[in-house]
């Protein structure tokens, strides 16, 4: 009977204020997609992260003919001075630290050039002579590659000590930084979707305050006069919500895994399982940010 | 049943006081008329009784609570045991007669089967046989208030507030709803009932507590709306202005 008569009033206020409904139900659509899409991008900058930080080496670049940086005074380390580093390496202090090194010679370094950059005019300038030899050290910990530069930077015929990470980490920075303004962004709508249904839903209570009024004086409890307009607001914001929930996992489907992966075939990209994972947080956020603002909005309806 | 004590009643951004130190006590089963001009604080009185509004100082008990301590959440359940009826009706305009008898039952949770049986004997007992399927805009003012009546008293309420309930109905008409009244005072209800209507209050012989200025200036058992016991005006109390006012509540 009571269920009956609760649910017939919230068809009554959602049918009375369809225009407020339809705009709670986009605003909270457009507001909940950026939402998930912030979290899948924060998903992607980590999955990137994990990826490209576990194989981010430490580069040892030994001195050339042409350069003056550090101990080199334009002239090429000696297989003397090589050695004394690989000597380093294998040494009891650092070798915990080391997971696996390799030498790159000239000739090797000149073909990794010549494939990086096959088919740009600055492969056919480049010499064998004009490249650096280097040791390429995978440590076992990748945060710790401090430890390498304090020991090695010093030797002799040591141009530099170099870890991969420090150029990944201003490209990351970058993505976070776009990442943190759309959480920004969905912040501020999420805002605006709350005003919006606490203002439908205040609307919905003035059309309907000689109920209200009528209500109150023959003692209806304040959960039985709130909870139309609840179920009100979040029924709204739950049709935002599942758009939004379809809006994210179409983008991940269709742009992500049917775009974006076959055109970069060798990155790993958020799959539709990370997709799933965010609508039960839409659908969430959604309802209760709904049936706060819809309980704020009522509530001065109720008070004696 | 309803105690007033030494209460005192002042709105906000006001300084007249609309009740001044009102202490009143009404027993179970009585018949109260609250008689005085516009303004003199009778619908406020019937407000706090109600607990739409607070005291500004001063106690009220009903049914023995007190209205100070009760706790926002128990005020719906508190209302339960009152009926209320206005001068406008108040009723649902797109409800039918029996809806608008059975929402109240609806909102407080009673039984299909309960709703079904109520409506019908206090609809009859208002004498509305026959026009439970009406519409509100269907019915004569004086029919109108019946079923508002009805609806008050389909709860079985022990006190009926009754705000001029005969306000916009004419002489013949205000006369059967009085007679209503009677019978559900009869049947044991408390009734106070705020009124201009002199023709009732000497018609009736009831009870009269007559407020002015916020004071009461009289409570006399069987009197009149006019009293022959004691000068109407005292000296001390500046009567305000009669006239039609704005803003009553
Ligand atoms: N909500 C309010 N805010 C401020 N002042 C109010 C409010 N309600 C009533 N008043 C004032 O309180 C005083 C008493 O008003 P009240 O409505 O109780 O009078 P009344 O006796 O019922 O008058 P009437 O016979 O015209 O209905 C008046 O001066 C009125 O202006
Ligand atoms: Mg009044």
């Amino acid at each position: 009977m009571r269920l009956a008569l609760v649910l017939g009033e919230v068809g009554q206020g959602l049918r009375r204020n369809l225009s407020m409904v339809v705009s709670v139900v986009l605003v909270t659509f457009i507001s909940l997609t950026f939402v998930g899409t912030a979290i899948l991008l924060q998903a992607q900058i980590n999955q990137m992260k994990s990826y490209w930080y576990d194989r981010a080496q430490v580069a040892v670049y030994f001195c050339t003919d042409f350069s003056s940086v550090g101990t080199c005074n334009q002239t090429a380390a000696t297989p003397e001075q090589v050695a004394a580093v690989e000597a380093q390496l294998d040494s009891a202090t650092l070798a915990p630290f080391i997971d696996a090194y390799y030498f790159e010679d000239r000739d090797q370094a000149f073909e990794n050039f010549q494939t990086q950059f096959e088919g740009n005019a600055i492969a056919s300038l480049v010499t064998p002579e004009l490249m650096t030899e280097a040791y390429w050290v995978n440590l076992v910990d990748p945060t710790q590659s401090q430890i390498l530069a304090d020991a090695l930077s010093g030797l002799a015929g040591v141009e530099s000590v170099v870890d991969q990470r420090s150029y990944l980490d201003q490209i990351f920075d970058i993505l976070n930084a776009s990442s943190f303004t759309a959480i920004g962004i969905a912040a501020l709508m999420l805002v605006a979707a709350a005003l919006l249904i606490a203002t439908t839903i205040r609307l919905s209570a003035f059309s309907r305050r000689r109920e209200l009024g009528i209500m109150r004086l023959v003692g209806a409890s304040n959960r039985f006069i709130q909870t139309p307009f609840v179920i009100e607001g979040v029924v709204a914001a739950l049709i935002g919500s599942i758009l939004a929930a379809g809006a994210v996992v179409a983008i991940v489907e269709f742009f992500v895994q049917g775009y974006l992966s076959q055109t970069l075939p060798q990155t790993s990209f958020v799959g539709l399982d990370d997709a799933l994972l965010v609508v039960p947080v839409l659908l969430g956020v959604g309802a209760l940010l709904a049936a706060l603002s819809a309980n704020v909005a009522i509530s001065r309806y109720l008070r004696v | 049943m309803i105690r007033f004590d030494e209460v005192t009643k002042v709105y906000r951004g006001t300084a007249k006081p609309a009740l001044n130190s009102v202490s009143l006590e009404v027993l179970s089963g009585e018949f109260v008329f609250m008689v005085g001009a516009s303004g003199s604080g009778k619908s406020s009185m019937l407000r706090l009784v109600l607990k739409e509004d607070r005291p500004s100082s001063g106690a009220i008990h009903v049914l023995g609570q007190d209205l100070n301590r009760i706790s926002s959440r128990k005020i719906p359940y508190f209302r339960r045991n009152l009926g209320v009826v206005f001068q406008d009706f108040r009723l649902l305009p797109n409800k039918t007669v029996f809806a608008n008898v059975a929402f109240t039952l609806q909102v407080i949770g009673k039984s299909k089967g309960f709703i079904h049986e109520a409506v019908p004997d206090v609809l009859a007992m208002v004498g509305l046989e026959g026009k439970a399927e009406r519409f509100p805009h269907e019915l004569s003012g004086g029919e109108q208030q019946r079923v508002a009546i009805a609806r008050a008293v389909v709860n079985k309420p022990s006190i009926l507030l009754a705000d001029e309930p005969t306000g916009n109905l004419d002489p013949t008409t205000s006369m059967g709803i009085m007679t209503l009244l009677e019978r559900i005072n009869a049947n044991g209800t408390t009734v106070i009932m705020a009124t201009h209507d002199a023709g009732i209050v000497d018609r009736l012989q009831r009870r009269v507590v007559e407020l002015v200025g916020g004071r009461v200036v009289r409570d006399e058992r069987g009197g009149g709306y006019v009293t022959q016991a004691i000068p109407h005006v005292q000296p001390d109390i500046v009567i305000p202005a009669a006239g039609p006012r704005e803003g009553l509540r």
